[in-house]
């Protein structure tokens, strides 16, 4: 890879469960995670609630809520490990070189510090920028996510922002320190389609000038289809298909990815055709079966699928626009 | 369509006071939530209402059951108006519309086992003969939405959010209604078990004939389950139409805003797609604008839509839209204001 920025390598996550009999258990939310990100390129990580995505972005950072560990793998930051890092480490790479937005702008924002401050906040911690110099910044950065009358607006509190200028707000402070790479975890999953377009759509302008890179966690495919490079799909706690989008979309290898697709209701298809769910419920974590954890809804699997778990490996059919992997150990046509 | 209406709602409004003090509470104004909202909706067909949070598709929900009261407006069911119908005289029509919620969790008691849930409104309307009866009609509807029979034993916290919106249908068809309103029925659920609960909806109503009012924000579901959709924005219809003619010709520019705003799962057609973006948010329902509510934000908005409210016209059970724009459409009317 040319000019890797984030290499997420086999990164395990364990939650302690009580033990039983004395013998302790715990349940593996993330199995052998491993992505990449090139500087400036947008990948999206999709999957349905419960796959980990959101666990994914949370461990770059060593966000990971309590007791759950990191207890194998590595998080590469242009080369740098950042499971490694000490308390105060990651802390001048959070909001500095790596910033995220969460789904949820009501409760990201602190009720009580004027908007102004908190966009300032960042720039004061990590560029030592002064009170006045932080403000005139923060001004700057909310005219730059177009919030009308920025400069009159620093000193109000989130309550008198709309939830689409709340989430304006997240973009702004996310952007402060013109950071490497923007996490963005359901950016606009709280909020309504007409806002949803424009969010994104600036989130995307924004970063492609300051040549920042975004992983953009969703379960939305059109939200993915709109604004992704490339793709990676999780179910259980694991990578199941990674493409360029097109490559996803267009020849989608994974019987869960195909079966994602084909359970969409699609917006440009008059004919009302039947949709095809994927059978059965969605996994838990704690039972997962022994094989793949797709195979007890998967419309081909055979034997060797529910002894055996399958890695991630290269489709053969290799293109030019990037590799395109996947876990499964089926035919690659069906 | 020839077949009669089997419910009529003519110039709905729902208005919220606004109070202010505490022992005097003075009437400062009103929330306008619902304001003049007329459809019909025909026997077995299934008519989607969409719009933007706020818009009041769900307070639309509420007054057609009269679990809110209308201000003022007609709702006409199989003919009859129920308006003002007391809630006694009510209990009886409830057999015949049934409500799915959104929420798989909060809308099933978690004390109460799935047995119980799906037969209480048996027992509540005296509709269990006798023990064996009820137990066969139960196993009867646990089945009939694809839940095992062994399932009426446990208690909804042992089931996933796709299987609990099973038992919430289970419960909303045990007096055969002959509409059922669904307040955002799969919008909590992920796209390969929402598939699942769509694809009943559909079997269901080829089956048992039963009417939807599908009330969602999700304009790719809607298109795909309805046979009419009704556009709202802040408390209004602004556009009624069959779902082919809405998705592929929207006449109202919210309609078609809605539509662009919209991704599609295919990267090829989204490269190709404009994306004209509308400007703003939704307002605030407290102070709508005046004249026609979405010309603050319109992208052809002209001079008159600041001053005049303009109505829904079409026939009924057709095509009808709420838009300046279209004014020629109908007979050269030019000018009309408030009722």
């Amino acid at each position: 890879m040319s000019d890797t920025l984030l290499r997420v390598e086999d990164l395990c996550v364990d939650f302690p469960t009580e033990s039983r009999r004395g013998r302790r258990r715990s349940v593996r939310v993330l199995d052998h995670v491993s992505l990449e990100i090139e500087r400036g390129e947008t990948l999206a990580l999709v999957g349905e609630s419960g796959s980990g995505k959101s666990m994914t972005a949370l461990s770059i950072l060593q966000l990971i809520p309590e007791p759950g560990r990191a207890t194998a793998g590595e998080v590469l930051l242009e080369g740098r490990d950042l499971l490694a890092l000490r308390e105060s480490e990651i802390r001048a790479v959070r909001g500095n070189r790596v910033a995220m937005i969460f789904q949820e702008p009501m409760s990201s924002l602190n009720p009580v510090l004027t908007i102004g401050r908190q966009v300032a906040e960042p720039i004061r911690l990590h560029r030592k920028a002064s009170k006045a110099e932080a403000r005139e910044r923060a001004a700057e950065l909310l005219e730059a996510v177009s919030i009308p009358d920025a400069a009159r607006r620093l000193d109000d509190y989130p309550h008198q922002f709309s939830g689409g200028m709340r989430q304006r707000v997240m973009i702004a402070m996310a952007l402060a320190c013109e950071p490497d790479l923007i996490i963005a975890d359901e950016p606009t999953t709280a909020l309504d389609v007409t806002v949803q377009a424009q969010i994104l759509a600036l989130l995307k302008d924004l970063t492609s000038r300051l040549q920042s890179a975004l992983l953009l966690i969703t379960h939305d495919l059109g939200v993915v289809a709109r604004y992704a490079d490339r793709v990676s799909v999780m179910y259980a706690g694991r990578i199941v298909e990674s493409a360029s989008a097109g490559k996803l979309y267009g020849n989608p290898s994974h019987p869960y990815t195909r079966g994602l697709l084909q359970s969409v209701p699609r917006l440009d298809d008059s004919a009302q055709t039947r949709l095809v769910p994927i059978d059965g419920q969605p996994p838990d974590l704690a039972n997962l079966p022994t094989g793949c954890a797709f195979s007890p809804r998967c419309p081909q699997v055979h034997d060797k699928c529910r002894l055996e778990r399958p890695e991630l490996d290269s489709v053969v059919a290799a293109t030019d626009d990037g590799p395109h992997t996947r876990a499964c150990w089926g035919p690659e046509q069906p | 369509m020839t077949a009669e209406p089997l419910l009529q709602v003519e110039d709905l409004r729902v208005h919220f006071p606004v109070t202010e003090g505490v022992v005097f509470k003075r009437h400062v104004g009103s929330v306008k939530a619902v304001d003049g909202v007329s459809f019909d909706l025909y026997p077995g067909e299934t008519l989607g209402l969409v719009g933007e949070s706020g818009c009041g598709k769900s307070t639309t929900a509420l007054a057609l059951l009269r679990m809110l009261e209308p201000t003022s407006g007609r709702i006409l069911f199989d003919g009859r108006d129920i308006t003002s119908l007391s809630q006694r005289e009510m209990r009886p029509l409830r057999r015949e519309i049934q409500m799915v919620y959104q929420d798989p969790f909060g809308s099933l008691n978690p004390r109460m086992k799935v047995r119980d849930i799906v037969g209480e409104p048996l027992v509540v309307h005296g509709l269990a003969k006798d023990r064996k009866a009820y137990r066969m009609r139960v196993a009867e509807l646990i089945e009939r939405v694809g839940l095992l029979p062994d399932m009426a034993e446990r208690y909804p916290h042992e089931f996933s959010g796709g299987q609990r919106q099973r038992i919430g249908i289970a419960r909303a068809l045990a007096l055969e209604p002959k509409l059922i309103i669904c307040d955002e029925a799969v919008s909590a659920l992920d796209v390969s078990i929402q598939a699942q609960i769509v694809n009943l909806f559909k079997d269901l109503q080829d089956e048992l004939g039963i009417a939807y009012l599908f009330i969602a924000h999700d304009l790719s579901v809607v298109r795909h389950i309805s046979d009419r959709v009704a556009v709202m924005y802040l408390g209004r219809i602004v556009e009624v139409a069959a779902h082919d003619q809405l998705f592929s010709n929207p006449r109202h520019p919210y309609t078609e805003a809605l539509l662009e705003a919209v991704p599609v799962p295919d990267p090829v057609l989204e490269s190709q797609r404009d994306h004209q973006l509308l400007r703003g948010e939704v307002p605030s329902v407290t102070e709508p604008p005046s004249g026609c509510r979405f010309h603050p934000r319109c992208p052809k908005v002209l001079e008159r839509c600041s001053n005049d409210l303009p109505l829904l016209e079409g026939e009924p059970g057709g095509r009808a839209v709420a838009c300046h724009l279209h004014d020629h459409l109908h007979d050269g009317v030019t000018d009309r204001l408030q009722p």
